[in-house]
């Protein structure tokens, strides 16, 4: 297959950037995005061009690694994250725009590459469990419904890839904290913390300059993962409740 | 153990700003207020809807609200203060969304965000507009000045004629046309607001939440119908020809 790329060309953290024209050529159908990419950048190498730059890592839709705004969509057509966007996908000698993730929580490193650290710190502040260490428990030792079960499973699939940020017209990453919250939050473990998590990493999140939502739901239909926008009303409420009880001066 | 600023240290930030201007804070209150406004609209249009009872109901309907006194002027600046929370705070989020994404995709996509979420901040300020000409015009009545002296006789009392100043308002078709254009612009705020409001106030579930878009837009378009009966009734249908002074 053959295709007319516009990719997004920068530098470094502080060059401007633009779009630059490239053709890929002789793609097979079954080729990955990436793969595509791997092509198009051993043809550039040939040419004594800078290769694209991009982030990708297990390349199975698991890790998380992989960007890239395909068309204006986080992670290109269909649900799933990049690396599982086949070629296939797109009409023979379409125009493809790769741009990279866009949010201001995510400075654009060089070329597609963003730096995503801003989700690390969000999970730093309250993303976890504080649990002994030692052995693991007996399984079935503390007996969770079905129903609980799957809907923290649900918000633990979550791979914070970035996408629901970076689809947001406001760059909110309130899907992916409301995942997190409601992941740990749901379970016994996470309960006794519950408070002090949902004040932490929504703070955090407010300190990183992520932005507000508006319900737009955006970020639902990019998610790789389906993370439900339900979530972000479960975060709402939490985070008022904990609110509510640090102004009456309750220990959260 | 997660540290967060807790204040039962007593030492942090007062926790009432600090709810109030966090993310979560800011959208609680503005969908607080825009719940507050929506039982407003409410209200306004079941005391309307009057008019189609004649001209005695709508009247002394109007006479019982001016009875409140300084009650209704409670109510008045109440409305005010919500209306200018509920504006205030949304500007203070718009600045911020504006600031966490600056850079817009050159290959823009609006992926499944829906018109009416996308205009809020629009709709909302044409209503904002309308609602100024709305107070200017039954309310303070400065567009005609003739509003000012129409009186009538209630059960031996004379009050202010409210339903020939309805009528003779909506007789004018340019002005029907701005009550119409300003209720629609009302009805594609609210197909966003109300749904939305129930998402920020975390009162929803996966399984409602889809409910409550439909909900919310069924109960905006019932509320546009519900008000613009009224000049379309006036300008259309003969609604209380002879009444108009």
């Amino acid at each position: 297959m053959k295709f007319h790329l516009k990719v997004w060309r920068q530098k470094d953290a502080n060059a401007p950037g633009t779009l630059e024209n490239y053709e890929a050529d002789n793609i097979p159908a079954d080729a990955s995005f990436l793969e595509m990419l791997d092509i198009v950048n051993a043809g550039l190498t040939g040419k004594n061009i800078e290769p694209i730059q991009f982030d990708s890592d297990c390349r199975e839709g698991i890790c998380g690694s992989c960007s890239l705004t395909i068309n204006g969509v986080p992670h290109g057509p269909g649900r799933g994250t990049t690396c599982q966007v086949y070629m296939r996908k797109f009409k023979d000698g379409d125009t493809i725009t790769i741009e990279p993730f866009r949010a201001e929580a995510f400075p654009v490193q060089r070329d597609l590459v963003v730096n995503r650290s801003a989700f690390d710190r969000v999970i730093q502040a309250g993303g976890y469990i504080s649990e002994r260490c030692g052995s693991a428990p007996d399984a079935n030792s503390v007996p969770i419904s079905k129903v609980i079960a799957d809907e923290a499973m649900d918000a633990a699939a979550c791979i914070g890839c970035g996408a629901c940020a970076a689809a947001c017209p406001n760059g909110s990453a309130m899907l992916f904290v409301s995942a997190k919250v409601t992941h740990l939050g749901l379970l016994p473990q996470g309960k006794p913390e519950n408070g002090r998590r949902v004040l932490g990493m929504v703070r955090q999140m407010d300190e990183e300059g992520f932005g507000n939502c508006s319900n737009y739901y955006a970020c639902e239909a990019v998610c790789p993962a389906s993370v439900p926008a339900a979530f972000i009303g479960r975060m709402n409420r939490e985070f008022t409740a904990a609110s509510v009880k640090e102004i009456v001066g309750m220990n959260v | 153990m997660i540290t967060s600023p807790s204040s039962s240290a007593r030492s942090g930030p007062n926790p009432i700003l600090l709810w109030m201007f966090s993310s979560i804070g800011k959208k609680t209150i503005v969908a607080a207020t825009g719940i507050l406004l929506v039982f407003f609209v409410f209200g306004h249009l079941l005391g309307n809807l009057t008019v189609f009872l004649g001209p005695d109901v709508l009247n002394a309907y109007a006479q019982k609200l001016h009875d409140l006194g300084p009650a209704l002027w409670a109510i008045r600046v109440g409305l005010l203060g919500i209306l200018v929370g509920h504006i205030y705070f949304t500007m203070l989020l718009w600045k911020e969304n504006q600031r966490a994404n600056p850079k817009k995709y050159i290959a823009a996509d609006p992926i499944k965000t829906t018109v009416f979420s996308r205009t809020m901040r629009l709709s909302g300020l044409v209503v904002l507009a309308f609602v100024i000409f709305h107070l200017a015009h039954f309310t303070v009545r400065v567009v005609d000045p003739s509003y000012l002296v129409m009186r009538t006789q209630l059960n031996g009392h004379e009050v202010h004629n409210v339903y020939a100043m309805v009528v003779k308002g909506f007789s004018n078709a340019p002005v029907v046309a701005i009550y119409v254009i300003g209720l629609f612009l009302l009805t594609f705020h609210l197909s966003h607001g109300i749904s939305s409001l129930f998402q920020t106030l975390g009162i929803t579930n996966r399984r409602i939440r889809s409910n409550y878009e439909l909900a919310g837009r069924a109960i905006a378009w019932l509320l546009f119908l519900g008000y613009v009966s009224i000049p379309i009734s006036v300008l259309f249908f003969g609604l209380g020809k002879g009444f108009a002074q």
